[in-house]
């Protein structure tokens, strides 16, 4: 357990030495807070529109406001997540600390808990950064926080599975670029896949749908915690880490 | 401390090492002499559990390699080719994440940083980034890094590459300063390294053992009898000549000119005998000055030709690792 957080703290402090984690938060800081004023903006427009016509009908800012930005993040997220796991091991395989790693007393699954950890507690700070939106949020409305909270846990969930995705490919390569870029490609079709759902439906069409990682994401944005989701990630999470020890124990026989 | 066994390394197209044996008792520097590419990282790597063996078994402080990876980690240090170091670290904290690394915590940790800093001669870049060091400080880093949970086995992976003179003075300094804690193997191919800190030498070529033994041993056993220069003054050439000659034991004498009007010789006896002291005491009774009296042992240079060129030399070469192996 304790090296998994001496693994998991050196990770950290190479993220924040480096502009990675910063340009990170700033990129993300900017596009979430665009999504954000955009659907508050729709939202307030909408109300006045309903109310010189009459209709006095109450709006849930919860269903205006927190699920549209929630889905949109979630997406954001793909794009940020093979930043955040392309060095994780290419940086220590170029390097040649690898040697250093595998050498010390620590089993290889630490290694690799450690270094997911280490990405997921970065994108939980990434993140963090729209808390600032909620807030607002609290300030002039009344948005129920529960669906709320359920919607970060998906986010924390979604991210988890495609870090650990990300984690895998990381250790199949010396070189972040390659790392990066077909973490972006795993990231981008796991996202499209339910996109065959619209146009076909027979079960084949549902199967593959169903790994999408957005369906799943899906009711946590409505603030449905469903099992059937909650399993999907988790798998998924168990896999990609799964991967990473078997490539990890390949360098052996390999290198 | 380490044993090893008819440890063999295949890779599908390629044999690393093939069938090597050898042991290293407590506290000795080994030298792990070979060309480039002869298998002296292969063979280092195995014994730090990086990569398994296909054949045979290696043991480190009576732990196995393949069974008891753990075990064996946590008794040795290793310090690659490539230090692995990370440029974004202070070396303070790079000390720290390696210390905690190898199951050390705390004030006995801080202890051990300040002391192992000390000892490698770092002390004085503690707060600075690695990516700013110079290379023999990088060097000095990495070995810190390696006896930093004060290991029983150091395994070192040419220590001394790509620096400087003085560098390599100082890192060979070191090292001898850590033989008597440590049981060192360290890989070179570099010859006079060897000479100068091994007791004993591994000469490994294409993946073979080819000899193993002492330094002495080796030179003196490929040349099979004493050989000495001798350098006089006061007498003429072929009286000399004839009166070494007249020396019991004495098989072959040679002129190698003069310097300053002294005559030199190179002088071989038969197999297994000493000759210095005779020919000294038919030098002075002769009434010649003798200025000049020393071994033409065998540089470990032409030892390490010999062993990893020639054909002939194969013959020549088992046999010393076949005495090896009965002593």
């Amino acid at each position: 357990m304790s090296n998994i957080w001496v693994i998991c703290r050196k990770e950290l402090k190479s993220y924040f030495a480096s502009p990675v984690a910063y340009g990170l938060m700033a990129f993300f800081a900017l596009v979430a807070g665009y999504f954000f004023y955009a659907a508050v903006a729709i939202f307030v427009t909408r109300g006045m529109e309903m109310q010189m016509m009459g209709r006095g009908m109450p709006m849930d800012v919860n269903e205006w406001v927190v699920r549209p930005v929630l889905m949109n993040v979630s997406v954001i997220g793909l794009f940020m997540i093979p930043m955040i796991t392309m060095r994780l091991f290419a940086e220590e395989k170029r390097a040649g600390t690898i040697e250093l790693l595998i050498t010390s007393p620590v089993r290889d699954w630490e290694i690799i808990l450690g270094k997911w950890f280490a990405a997921l507690l970065m994108y939980s700070a990434i993140l963090g950064v729209s808390l600032v939106n909620v807030l607002v949020l609290f300030a002039y409305g009344k948005p129920d926080w529960k669906p709320l909270l359920v919607g970060y846990l998906g986010l924390l969930l979604q991210g988890g599975c495609l870090l650990a995705l990300g984690t895998f490919l990381s250790t199949t390569t010396r070189n972040q670029i390659v790392a990066g870029v077909g973490t972006f490609a795993i990231c981008l079709m796991l996202w499209v896949l339910d996109w065959i759902t619209a146009f076909n439906t027979e079960s084949w069409a549902k199967v593959i749908s169903y790994l999408s990682v957005v369906t799943h994401f899906e009711p946590f944005s409505k603030g449905v915690i469903d099992t059937k989701d909650v399993v999907f990630y988790l798998s998924m999470i168990f896999f990609g880490l799964f991967l990473s020890a078997r490539s990890l124990e390949s360098l052996r026989w390999r290198s | 401390m380490i044993r090893v066994e008819g440890l063999t390394k295949r890779y599908p197209r390629t044999v690393a090492v093939d069938d090597i044996s050898f042991t290293v008792n407590k506290g000795e520097i080994v030298g792990f002499l070979g060309p480039n590419g002869a298998g002296k990282t292969t063979t280092m790597r195995v014994l730090t559990c990086f990569l398994p063996p296909t054949e045979g078994m290696a043991e480190v402080a009576g732990y196995d390699v393949v069974k008891q990876p753990m075990e064996v980690k946590k008794r040795i240090g290793y310090l690659p080719e490539t230090p692995p170091l990370y440029p974004e670290m202070e070396v303070r904290e790079y000390l720290q994440f390696v210390g905690r690394l190898k199951g050390m915590s705390g004030t006995a940790l801080a202890g051990r940083i300040e002391e192992v800093a000390k000892r490698c001669h770092v002390d004085d870049v503690m707060l600075k980034l690695i990516s700013k060091l110079s290379k023999g400080y990088r060097q000095r880093v990495g070995l810190a890094q390696a006896i930093i949970h004060n290991p029983d086995v150091l395994i070192l992976d040419e220590p001394t590459s790509g620096l400087d003179p003085k560098q390599i003075l100082e890192t060979r300094d070191l090292i001898k300063e850590l033989a008597g804690e440590h049981t060192i193997i360290l890989s070179t191919h570099i010859l006079p390294e060897v000479e100068q800190t091994c007791q004993k030498v591994l000469i490994i070529n294409k993946g073979r053992l080819v000899a193993k033994d002492t330094v002495e041993n080796l030179t003196s056993r490929l040349r099979g009898s004493d050989a000495v220069g001798v350098e006089i003054g006061g007498a003429a050439p072929a009286e000399v000549e004839g009166a070494l000659n007249a020396v019991a034991g004495v098989a072959t004498v040679k002129s190698t000119g003069t310097k300053d009007g002294r005559l030199r010789f190179e002088v071989e006896g038969e197999p297994g005998r000493q000759i210095r002291p005779e020919i000294a005491r038919a030098v002075v009774q002769a009434g010649w000055q003798l200025y000049e009296l020393h071994s033409l042992s065998f540089s470990l240079e032409e030892i390490f030709l010999q062993l990893t060129s020639s054909d002939a030399a194969a013959a020549a070469s088992a046999q010393t690792a076949a005495k090896g192996e009965a002593q």
